[in-house]
């Protein structure tokens, strides 16, 4: 009897009801450069449809109106022949998965934004004004991303590096566990912004995992915080460069003063092995 | 005792990835479907419409003092609410019944027919055995479940109810008319995503016992464990899902032990062995003691659940959070959500989003603040 109702039960909550781009034609205005795109009750793949038909016909500003909880905003648009990057404004809430895959292209978000920013991103920026949930910068491999407030459980986690093309992942408020876990390489910043004075930070196991990267902490972790496999370095010249460009950069996207920022001390994370968990099958 | 019982199949484990939504008004003001049916439609994506359910509570002001079952009798069995008719008659007084109305033109397959009773309990002195009216129900609602074929009783509380079944949400509300028939100052909702276990209107969320009520995302992966402690206590799986066994490890604990949620969630998401290491010493020797003390009810795996009961809702996520959960407030109502656009979706102007550390629960409770306690660690 369950059995035979769950088959006949199932259906697509993905792609049911997708109306075609003549459909929707309606919602999207474009002028110039510049496009408007009303996603009020949109699913997903209506949006990013909407959203590649204004790059093709040459938006190079996008604005997304009513978004709300619509997930994988901003896939789908590796567009080789064409030239320059689009910026899309997301108001207010996307769902998961915003700038998954990214190719090269810039989100800036005026509100929250929910799990799995920058999902295996490869390239461009996402900026935003507001926090993020969990595992934003999942496997992200290239592009900035700059959160405002703080994110969730699991930042960072298996974000990657590979000759020059190397990610950045800049938080002004703090983050929950597991922040840099299975990290493999990379850039981290986090700001603690929003810490009171002498508050630790609350994450838990920080770096676990950690095998490749970086992660420049500003504020307190007691080593309990910390994962085995990272050690707590002071900064170097070098160092102070790169956290003088981010946090710069940081800075300008939100108003902020990156000297008074950079002021106050900060520590280094990296991975005390290449292969933690190298032994770990070995007999 | 167990040898009388019919064969069924009894399952190991499940597993989803669904949409939880729950909103309660503080000041127990009630209020009717919107919010929650718009949530869970706001959340499609995150179910796939082979299970949808509902639980409310100030649901039956006018008869608030008599349990009101909901009782689901399968089609092809209808000789079982004959038995369940009988059985209530020599048990319970029943003031009133009637089939729950449906719309007949809803887009559902298969509904059983749901009826609902309300009952108070009718001991006999010669039995003799001086059961709270709450005990007598829970052991009749596990009789029906474990006993009569065919019939299971989706809740068992007073001025509360479940409603539930294969669909996506919205058809099960549209199937049982909860937008224009009724309010409720609590309403939780649950979008299905099966994986483990088949869809079935028996096996869809909300879970009940009495007037708790679990909607749950994720795999409880201690289940055969948990399971077993239970019936310990004479509560009986049965449902083919996960969620029931968190659903009478509340009654168990909250009910007939009397024990807070902010001790229950140290039992159900307790804090690993190398964090209660370092904590100050009073806290330590809690924190171990309920571990040693209640491991069978640890309950592993990805979780978010909502539970419900009479004045009181909360949130919790496994402690290391692998299932997602957000809090709002908006005046004098609290949310819960998996995610916060559903929440915006259906109150766009938020005081407050926030998620607090897996682990940590989000309690609202009638005419008190107490949700925001939550907020300390919260991001």
């Amino acid at each position: 009897m369950a059995v035979s109702c769950a088959r006949y039960g199932l259906r697509e909550m993905f792609l049911g009801g997708v109306r075609s781009l003549d459909e929707l034609r309606s919602r999207l205005s474009i002028d110039g450069q510049g496009a408007e795109i009303d996603a009020r009750d949109l699913v997903h793949k209506e949006i990013n449809d909407l959203i590649r038909e204004a790059a093709l016909s040459g938006a190079r500003k996008i604005t997304l109106l009513n978004v709300c909880g619509q997930r994988y905003i901003g896939t789908r648009l590796f567009l080789p022949h064409q030239d320059g990057k689009i910026e899309i404004h997301v108001y207010s809430t996307p769902g998961n998965d915003l700038g998954a895959f990214l190719a090269g292209h810039r989100i800036v978000v005026h509100g929250n934004a929910q799990d799995g920013v920058g999902n295996t991103m490869d390239d461009g920026e996402i900026v935003v004004h507001g926090r993020a949930g969990d595992i934003v910068a999942m496997a992200m491999r290239g592009g900035k991303i700059f959160i405002r407030d703080s994110v969730g459980y699991r930042a960072a986690i298996h974000m990657k590096e590979y000759t020059g093309k190397v990610p950045v992942l800049v938080i002004g408020g703090t983050a929950q566990d597991f922040f840099g876990e299975y990290m493999a390489g990379g850039i981290v910043i986090l700001l603690g912004l929003n810490l009171k004075p002498g508050e630790r930070h609350h994450a838990h196991y920080v770096g676990t995992g950690m095998h490749g990267g970086v992660i420049y902490l500003r504020g307190e972790v007691a080593p309990h915080q910390l994962g085995k496999e990272v050690g707590v370095l002071e900064l170097d010249e070098n160092d102070r460069q790169v956290l003088h460009q981010y946090v710069g950069e940081f800075a300008r996207h939100f108003n902020l003063n990156a000297e008074s920022i950079l002021d106050d001390r900060f520590v280094k994370l990296k991975p005390v092995s290449k292969r933690p968990y190298g032994r770990i099958y070995a007999y | 005792m167990r040898s009388q019982i019919s064969e069924r199949y009894l399952p190991e484990k499940d597993s989803q990835a669904c949409g939880l939504f729950g909103v309660m008004n503080t000041t127990g003001e009630r209020f009717g479907g919107e919010m929650a049916i718009n949530a869970m439609i706001n959340m499609k994506v995150r179910g796939n419409g082979l299970g949808g359910g509902f639980a409310i509570y100030g649901l039956y002001p006018e008869y608030k003092d008599y349990y009101a079952l909901h009782i689901m009798f399968e089609r092809h069995q209808l000789g079982a609410k004959e038995i369940v008719d009988e059985f209530l008659a020599d048990h319970f007084h029943v003031v009133y019944d009637e089939e729950i109305p449906t719309n007949k033109k809803a887009t559902v397959l298969n509904p059983p027919v749901v009826w609902r009773y309300f009952v108070s309990p009718r001991q006999y002195m010669e039995e003799g055995n001086n059961l709270s009216d709450d005990e007598f129900v829970v052991e009749k609602v596990m009789y029906i479940n474990t006993r009569i074929d065919g019939a299971y009783v989706f809740s068992s509380g007073k001025d509360m109810g479940v409603f539930k079944g294969v669909g996506f949400p919205e058809e099960i509300a549209d199937y049982f008319m909860l937008d224009r028939l009724y309010k409720g100052y609590i309403w939780t909702a649950h979008s299905r995503f099966p994986t483990n276990t088949p869809g079935w209107w028996g096996g869809a969320h909300p879970f009940s016992i009495l007037d708790w009520t679990v909607v749950h995302n994720g795999e409880i992966s201690s289940y055969g464990t948990n399971r077993r402690y239970l019936e310990m206590f004479g509560y009986y799986c049965t449902l083919y899902t996960d969620t029931e066994v968190m659903a009478y490890a509340v009654d168990l604990l909250m009910r007939r032990q009397g024990l807070p949620i902010e001790v229950v969630s140290r039992i159900f998401a307790a804090p690993m062995w190398d964090i209660i290491e370092h904590m100050e010493p009073e806290r330590r020797e809690l924190y171990k003691t309920l571990r040693m003390a209640y491991a069978p009810l640890l309950m592993n795996g990805p979780f978010t659940v909502i539970v419900a009961h009479h004045n009181e809702m909360f949130g919790l996520t496994d402690r290391i959070r692998l299932r997602p959960i957000t809090a709002a407030a908006a005046g004098d109502f609290v949310f819960l959500s998996s995610e916060e656009a559903s929440i915006r979706a259906v109150a766009p102007r938020l005081d407050l989003a926030w998620t607090p550390p897996g682990g940590e629960p989000v309690v609202a409770r009638l005419h008190t603040k107490d949700h925001l306690a939550s907020l300390a660690r919260a991001v």
